[in-house]
């Protein structure tokens, strides 16, 4: 929570707001893994962990095979924990970890919750847990000073917000598409604006931005209503076809686009 | 008193809403719209009569003469002939009953998922007679083990979805279902084709399904003066298992049975019976029994019959078997197999793989059934098989009756 707290102040007091960038943990190992994370993080503000899944189902291809690799790699809870607690070692910047809800249920969610925190994590996004059945999650990652995100979508109503911003911890994450993750050309921009002032409105909390982001102009097109970006299929995409260069130039434009 | 779901969508502490927050809105409007037109006349009106002049029922429940002297040992066994309906399976039930509210809803579009096709090709027959755009997501496997039902789903008019992530069986083409839904839940509804997924689908489709087990009721008061000692039914999902059992739950007399399938036998990794082997997990939007590895990841499955190859089952059937009101057992794919073969040869009638399996929990069990009065649920017909056990036999002729 401290970390994450600490990262939004800081930029803001500097002009900038936050790159969060997500990649699949043990993607396409969980050795290689370790050198994508440490690459991203000299351009991220805050990373995004994932944690593979069999059925990710608000994955778009590019992730669902993300997730596909880890696990044939031999990735687990344990496995990815482990790689956080290594990422730990280096860096200050806030991780969170990003997995859909079975395994963490398996895990069992004290357990984990604890075992996560050990290992240096600052939050869990679990995209399949909504407020109505994440309630007893976001206590026990709060109680451990610890922040839950919950998501927010276009769909949400106002009602729904108020619910979801007593649920998440230090912000919400702001789904800026009805649908699933992956590059879009794109992206209704207004529109996105219009609904992060709102959910800002009803909830009081921070509210990042996610789901399509894949270049600058994306962020530079709605940069002032976010309090952050996040990009996930873009940089995932040249994991996949191992093209670090490339990686490094994506990222570093990104991070020069949350600085305007 | 059995009163379930509660209100938060629970079966005491399975089911509920796991999905990502943008579909909440549209699983509380289809809610609420859903128990709008329950109770309407109206609408309660045009479904019956559909039911009746469409589908074809009320479905006969026959007394099985030839497979119950088969069987010997004084059993008594009737048939519920879902088989009878049109497309040839209890699918179209729940099918018919969810365009309609989409309708209702004033969604023009219709996405579904199939396993065995069956409920594709219902749901592609409901878009047709209703007007509605309809596209069916199918696992790869699948499509190429059921060609004519793809064939089927097309010639109605329906648009079907090749999937090739995943296991390419009936849970990718759910989870294929899922995504095209976050993304177009404005305009289109997802008739999902068996008692699984968040609330409130579990309950709708049980409820639209229950029409098998009142029929039922009456049906075998007129006939024998009395409730069964027995209801025997296969689970996948558990639709046409949860459609006859669920107006008997409150007849602790009648005895519940769900059968799985087995596929290569219970202390293999390869059958789906999920009740029998799964632990409690999250999947599809709901908490229920899951085939899952020690990690929480969703583990293959295997059954010779694709309507049952599913990982996860209703919540509702892990509730029945938490507190012991039903019981779930499986067979293995040559049972269902030899059952294919002994129901076409007693009774004429050439069942689905998925209801052979109930057939053959009956045969198998039957020392154990001295002088009983069974009903079982004979969910679809086998048409759609006959390609598939044809090529089966002719590699395995020790499983041939002939």
């Amino acid at each position: 929570m401290e970390r994450i707290r600490r990262t939004f102040e800081e930029l803001e007091r500097k002009g900038e707001k936050p790159l969060i960038v997500y990649a699949t943990a043990c993607d396409p190992n969980c050795e290689k893994s370790l050198d994508v994370f440490k690459l991203i993080l000299e351009f991220a503000d805050m990373v995004e962990v994932g944690m593979p899944f069999s059925d990710p189902l608000a994955d778009g291809p590019t992730i669902q095979k993300a997730h596909e690799r880890a696990l044939s790699s031999g990735a687990n809870t344990c496995r990815v924990l482990e790689l956080v607690s290594k990422l730990r070692s280096f860096t200050e910047k806030p991780i969170v970890l990003m997995g859909y809800y079975n395994p963490i249920f398996v895990y069992g969610e004290e357990r984990f919750i604890r075992d996560a925190k050990s290992a240096g994590a600052d939050g869990f996004i679990v995209p399949d847990l909504p407020p109505e059945e994440g309630m007893d999650f976001s206590r026990k990652v709060k109680s451990l000073k610890l922040s839950p995100v919950f998501l927010a979508a276009p769909t949400s109503t106002d009602d729904r917000l108020e619910l979801i911003g007593e649920a998440t911890g230090e912000f919400i994450y702001y789904v800026s598409v009805t649908g699933i993750t992956g590059e879009r050309e794109e992206l209704a921009y207004a529109e996105i604006e219009r609904d992060i002032e709102r959910v800002k409105k009803v909830t009081g909390k921070r509210t990042v931005v996610g789901f399509g982001i894949s270049k600058p102009e994306h962020i530079k097109q709605m940069y002032n209503s976010p309090d952050g970006f996040v990009v996930g299929s873009a940089v995932v995409k040249r994991i996949e076809s191992w093209n670090l260069p490339e990686l490094k130039e994506l990222l570093s434009s990104l991070k020069a686009a949350t600085k305007s | 008193m059995y009163r379930y779901p509660d209100s938060r969508g629970k079966y005491g502490e399975f089911g509920g809403k796991y999905v990502p927050e943008t579909l909440m809105a549209a699983l509380s409007e289809l809610e609420e719209s859903y128990l709008k037109i329950k109770n309407d006349p109206e609408f309660r009106e045009e479904f019956e009569e559909l039911l009746k002049n469409y589908v074809g029922r009320p479905t006969p429940l026959q007394f099985a003469k030839g497979f119950s002297e088969y069987l010997g040992n004084g059993i008594k066994v009737y048939l519920k002939r879902e088989d009878l309906n049109h497309t040839g399976a209890h699918k179209i039930n729940n099918a018919l009953g969810q365009a309609l509210l989409a309708k209702r809803m004033g969604k023009k579009r219709i996405i579904a998922e199939t396993g065995a096709g069956q409920h594709g090709v219902a749901t592609a027959t409901a878009c047709a007679f209703l007007g509605l755009e309809c596209v069916v997501y199918m696992g790869e496997e699948d499509v190429r083990r059921q060609a004519l039902n793809v064939f089927r789903m097309e010639l109605l008019g329906a648009r079907v979805e090749v999937v090739k992530s995943g296991s390419r069986t009936l849970k990718d083409a759910v989870n294929e279902a899922i995504r095209d839904w976050v993304t177009n839940v404005r305009t289109t509804h997802y008739i999902i084709g068996s008692v699984v997924g968040p609330h409130p689908y579990p309950m709708i489709v049980r409820d639209f399904q229950s029409v098998i087990g009142e029929e039922t009721k009456h049906q075998i008061l007129e006939a024998e003066g009395r409730y069964p000692d027995m209801i025997v039914a296969c689970v996948g999902g558990g639709s046409n298992a949860m459609g006859i059992f669920y107006p008997f739950v409150e007849d602790e007399d009648v005895e519940l049975v769900g059968v799985e399938a087995g596929g290569y036998g219970l202390d293999t990794d390869k059958h789906a019976a999920t009740l029998c082997k799964g632990r409690v997990g999250v999947f599809h939007g709901a908490k229920s029994y899951l085939l899952q590895n020690e990690d929480g990841q969703v583990t293959p499955t295997h059954s010779v019959s694709a309507g049952l190859d599913y990982p996860g089952v209703g919540p509702e059937h892990s509730l029945l078997k938490e507190i012991g009101r039903a019981k779930y057992d499986a067979v293995t794919d040559d049972e269902a197999l030899e059952a294919f073969q002994i129901l076409s040869r007693t009774e004429g009638i050439i069942p689905a793989l998925e209801s052979s399996h109930a057939v053959a929990w009956v045969i198998k069990n039957r020392e154990n059934l001295k002088g009983k009065l069974i009903i079982v649920n004979l969910s679809g017909r086998g048409d759609k098989d006959v390609a598939q056990v044809k090529e089966i036999l002719e590699e395995k002729k020790e499983l041939r009756l002939w």
